[in-house]
């Protein structure tokens, strides 16, 4: 029991995060039909912007309250991976509107193997630790085999989740900017023919995709408190799983499959075999894209001639 | 007056672009971080970085938007670029070359000198025409993106690890095992992908690659793990072992023994392997499932419309690429002696595809060079000693090499998304043009 609960608290956490980047994928596969493969990798350059920012402003500027770091490398990292994402759209997708079918898949690629190492390039191919951050704890029960705890931590790491999903939400429900990106989703030339500029509307989505990914990233940094360059591609394509499990295309979609993929993670790690949890994420990938490939709560797609 | 605001244009675009360019260097670039002597992470300042980041996109911008204005819409670019008598002698002068390589080494920088060049450069290389010509069956014909082929190359190199240590089978009865193994994988991971259209199915393959590899890692009692296998036998020629002893290669054919003969073999070994797939995917080509691929390729709503059976098309593709990619891996296993899942990571499949790419998806000759320049490039940087001198001792080369292949894919889509060597000419078509008479299409000629 007091095992089940403690795998319950570290599931949620790391559904949060997967989550956060989930809705990256969703959005953009959403409205230009593409799957962002350098998403991970936009994910883990947040992580180290986060990091350097943090280091930053301790060390030069010596704030020390924790609070308050937080909050500044969070705001920093959010605007300075949407401008990397807004640029790669810009550079590398964009021409390729209107090419063949996986140009963009195969430039997405390129960018992803391109993001990963210029991170190593120019800050090197160790892991980049941190001294421990908000280490209190809440006992939530006690006097069992062991104490089932809630770190401080993991609080945040929700609550930050919940209130960015609830702004994020209404963002596309109620304003104008979320009004054109659904129009643009539905159909991107009748979108255009009343007036909505499509191409704003395309690097706006990469934007916002890219400063909740910032968000997963900084709260990575903190939750795990090392980074490495390498720390892309498996997060990316868990959260890749966790958007198709929900329905690609489907905003709660993403993070209802982001907290079902951590929960999965984790009670695999903690009753089977911690060794192939990566192989559960990628067999569920499979699983889904060969026979539900529409998941939980997306539209089946139909192919027009 | 014209020249003068378009120059002025271009210079405020670059400036942006600039301004954008220090924005993104900003944190990543002009600051490092370092260990310090207690383990603490500190920061290194570097803001030179982030000044020539930004001065060379300027510079790079500006040129880009002043060399693009001043060209007319090109004309098309003539097919053939060599006389036909230079076009037909091109192949087999080449096949020649690549025989008589190794001889012309020996003779000229003697056993030791030559070792490199055959190794590393002609080996090496030779290993990823190979598999970038196998994987062009998959990707440059049938057009399905396979994001996992390395999974097909372990499978190859395992088969031929396990066999030899535990069954003390030889190469040569392996060889052709490892490629039926390798196939045979291959069609049972194309055989659910097959309804998936192609960023799933790319994305599919990329997981089902992944799996084989923690597999490989994790099932430490069948391949063990993260360890590999060791001590494989090495190549023999044709039974007789390449060792110093009396019933060696050296002594049967009365030569001074020398290490360098067991290279040499290994160079024609795959030289041959490497000739094999090039010439079985050219007869291919010709027959009705190598066009049915390139047709698949082009449409495939079309294709079924015609009566092409996808279900085998796409499996008989899969399959044979997946066989060269196993006769590669059981070469690569007998080359090394050694196996271990670190040389079967998504890294190496993208390496591949980024050659396939590169190249031109389809064409034979475009994947060859971009081979020859994407690996042996790698070779070259790692050679170039005195770039450690300009950049400083801790200046890596190889390091790049990756960068360059992600870069160059991304430039290659935008500007020649067909390839280098762009010539994706069907593989059978009429020699002649034929109109057909007005009452068989409705508006012109067909």
């Amino acid at each position: 029991m007091e095992n089940f609960l403690q795998q319950l608290i570290n599931g949620v956490t790391l559904g949060a995060i997967y989550g956060l980047i989930a809705i990256g994928y969703t959005m953009v596969f959403g409205i230009i039909g593409m799957v962002n493969f350098a998403h991970g990798d936009v994910f883990m350059l947040s992580a180290f912007i986060a990091l350097i920012i943090f280091l930053a402003i301790t060390q030069f500027f010596g704030v020390t309250s924790l609070g308050l770091a937080f909050l500044i490398v969070l705001i920093c990292a959010m605007a300075l991976t949407a401008l990397w994402n807004w640029a790669i759209e810009r550079v590398a997708y964009r021409p390729l509107r209107g090419s063949f079918r996986l140009a963009p898949l195969i430039s997405a690629i390129g960018m992803s193997i391109f993001l990963a190492n210029f991170v190593q390039v120019v800050q090197g191919p160790r892991n980049k630790p941190l001294p421990p951050m908000f280490t209190d704890v809440i006992h939530v029960t006690s006097g069992g085999e062991f104490d089932v705890t809630l770190s401080y931590k993991q609080i945040l790491i929700v609550g930050v989740t919940g209130v960015l999903l609830l702004a994020f939400w209404f963002l596309v429900q109620k304003t104008a900017l979320g009004r054109a990106q659904r129009a643009c989703e539905q159909d991107r030339t009748m979108a255009a023919l009343l007036g909505v500029n499509v191409d704003s509307t395309i690097s706006l989505t990469f934007v916002i995709g890219a400063a909740l990914a910032a968000v997963a990233g900084t709260l990575y940094m903190m939750y795990y408190g090392v980074v490495n360059f390498s720390d892309g591609f498996t997060p990316g394509v868990k959260a890749f799983t966790a958007a198709v499990l929900g329905g690609i295309g489907s905003l709660p979609g993403a993070v209802i499959g982001g907290l079902l993929i951590g929960l999965i993670e984790t009670f695999w790690s903690a009753y089977f075999s911690s060794d192939y949890k990566d192989v559960a994420a990628f067999s569920i990938l499979a699983i889904t894209l060969i026979f539900m490939p529409s998941g939980l709560l997306g539209r089946p797609e139909v192919e027009k001639v | 007056m014209r020249a003068q605001t378009s120059i002025l244009s271009a210079l405020r675009e670059s400036a942006f672009a600039s301004l954008v360019a220090a924005g993104l260097a900003f944190p990543i670039l002009a600051l490092g971080t370092e260990m310090d002597q207690s383990n603490r992470l500190v920061l290194e300042q570097r803001w030179s970085w982030m000044l020539i980041a930004a001065g060379l996109v300027f510079v790079g911008r500006f040129l880009v938007l002043i060399l693009a204005q001043g060209r007319v819409a090109a004309a098309p670019v003539p097919a053939r670029i060599w006389p036909p008598f230079v076009a037909r002698v091109l192949p087999s002068a080449g096949v020649v070359a690549l025989f008589l390589f190794p001889l012309v080494m020996l003779f000229w920088l003697g056993p030791q000198g030559s070792l490199k060049w055959i190794n590393n450069y002609g080996v090496q290389i030779l290993i990823y025409v190979m598999l970038g010509w196998g994987l062009n069956i998959v990707v440059g014909l049938a057009g399905l993106l396979d994001l996992g082929y390395v999974a097909f190359y372990a499978v190859g190199a395992y088969s031929y690890a396990l066999l030899s240590t535990q069954f003390g089978l030889s190469f040569w009865i392996c060889l052709p095992l490892a490629g039926l193994f390798a196939a045979a994988w291959g069609a049972m991971l194309g055989f659910p992908v097959l309804r998936l259209r192609g960023d799933y199915l790319a994305i599919v393959t990329l997981a089902f690659g992944e799996i084989v590899s923690a597999v490989l890692t994790n099932w430490t009692d069948f391949s063990n793990g993260k360890a590999g296998i060791m001590s494989i036998p090495r190549v023999t020629f044709f039974g007789l072992p390449f060792t110093a002893s009396e019933n060696g290669f050296a002594a049967t054919f009365g030569l001074e023994f020398q290490a360098i003969h067991r290279t040499i073999f290994l160079f024609y070994l795959i030289l041959v392997l490497a000739l094999i797939t090039h010439v079985v995917t050219l007869r291919l080509r010709r027959l009705p499932v190598g066009r049915a691929w390139e047709a698949l390729r082009e449409d495939e709503i079309a294709c079924r419309s015609l009566g092409i059976n996808t279900v085998n098309t796409k499996l008989t593709a899969f399959a044979l690429g997946a066989m060269f990619a196993g006769f590669a891996g059981s070469f690569f296993a007998v080359r090394q002696g050694f196996v271990n899942p670190d040389s079967f990571t998504f890294m190496e499949s993208a390496t591949i595809l980024a050659i396939v790419v590169l190249g031109g998806m389809g064409s034979q000759l475009g994947v060859a060079l971009a081979a020859v320049v994407m690996v042996g490039g790698t070779e070259v940087l790692r050679e170039l000693t005195f770039l450690k001198e300009i950049f400083g001792s801790s200046f890596d080369p190889s390091l790049y090499r990756m960068l360059l292949f992600g870069l160059a894919m991304v430039l290659m889509m935008i500007w020649r998304p067909r390839g280098l060597i762009s010539s994706r000419e069907p593989s059978v078509f009429l020699a002649q043009r034929k109109n057909v008479s007005g009452t068989h299409v409705q508006e012109g000629h067909g």
